[in-house]
């Protein structure tokens, strides 16, 4: 059952492992230029599992900043992972071990997220080890690539590998658009005002991982004032 | 060293914000509304980042709205993520290669 379930995860994580590989090449090769060693951009990569987070960790690693602000600004640009921790203690069985949830943990990406809270009913731990057991070695392959090679893959297959991502991130979310008709609504309304606060130059001030943050927080909570979910069976988002 | 310091400084952190939740919530939360913000989150989240970065995967933003509609109507009809996914990036490099 747990075996099936495992399985599942790694299957599922392929195209996670793909996209992963795609980012983490660009990881090395910024990883790099903050001269660090290739033994040292793999294990930040494979100890830390967060794009944006490590992208900017160069620019404070090369400036040879404080720890504290390395420390705050990791706790800003993760700090959506809190909020998908928070929806997947309500995912996960409530008498679930506390072994699991530390190491599920160390999992919470945006990716290994999307893919689990998708399951059906309550989400079992073996699903994002599967996932997990494909996506860490991606990651972590991905950048040790990038920081011994000069970007040589090309242009327009790294772009593809890209969509991969997306493109999961979008079979995540559509197919319950279906099932919900309120939720149509509020992807699209979550997509207009993304692209706004992107286009305007007045927001130019808030990092990209805190716009995710506040529009996130901002609509999930008009969200939740405007369309409560009835307990199970109503609204079965 | 200090690389290694920092990199440890910056695990730990990421590591203690996706923990923290996750070990301290273990009873259902049965406050309506805090349900129903937790339900909404993951739709929220995953659109916001999606939109409007998938126009910047290519230099070609055209093909990027083609990769994009197309994965919509395809995971809207309940096509299987694989095939949503690997289907949209081989469009896509189809697409880059004409």
């Amino acid at each position: 059952m747990h075996r099936d379930t495992y399985f599942r995860g790694v299957r599922e994580g392929i195209p996670v492992m793909l996209g992963y590989f795609v980012v983490s090449v660009t990881i090395g090769i910024a990883a790099r230029k903050a001269n660090l060693t290739t033994a040292q951009a793999a294990f930040m990569s494979l100890t830390n599992l967060t794009s944006a987070g490590q992208f900017a960790s160069f620019a404070i690693i090369a400036s040879g900043a404080p720890y504290l602000e390395m420390l705050i600004s990791q706790a800003v640009i993760n700090l959506r992972y809190c909020l998908m921790s928070c929806a997947l203690s309500q995912k996960v069985d409530t008498n679930l071990p506390f072994r699991h949830r530390l190491i599920m943990a160390f999992g919470i990406t945006d990716e290994i997220f999307g893919l689990s809270i998708r399951q059906k009913g309550k989400l079992d731990p073996w699903y994002c080890y599967g996932v997990m057991t494909v996506a860490i070695p991606g990651w972590t392959l991905g950048t040790v690539l990038g920081i011994l090679s000069t970007g040589a893959m090309p242009d327009n297959i790294l772009n593809a590998m890209n969509m991969a991502i997306y493109g999961m991130f979008i079979a995540v979310f559509m197919p319950a658009a279906r099932d919900n008709k309120i939720l149509l609504p509020i992807i699209f309304v979550s997509m207009g005002a993304s692209a706004l606060f992107h286009a305007l130059p007045f927001f130019d001030f808030i990092s990209s991982g805190m716009k995710i943050i506040i529009l996130t927080l901002v609509i999930s909570m008009a969200a939740a004032l405007l369309f409560p979910v009835d307990e199970e069976g109503g609204s079965q988002a | 060293m200090r690389n290694y310091i920092y990199i440890l400084v910056m695990a730990l952190t990421t590591y203690f914000i996706r923990v923290i939740p996750l070990t301290i919530f273990r009873k259902e939360i049965t406050n309506k509304t805090f349900r129903s913000f937790l339900t909404y989150v993951p739709y929220v989240t995953l659109s916001v980042m999606t939109f409007p970065a998938i126009l910047e995967i290519t230099d070609s933003v055209w093909i990027a709205w083609v990769g994009f509609l197309t994965a919509m109507v395809l995971a809207y009809n309940r096509v299987s993520l694989f095939i949503v996914s690997l289907g949209c990036c081989g469009l896509v490099l189809l697409l880059q290669m004409i």
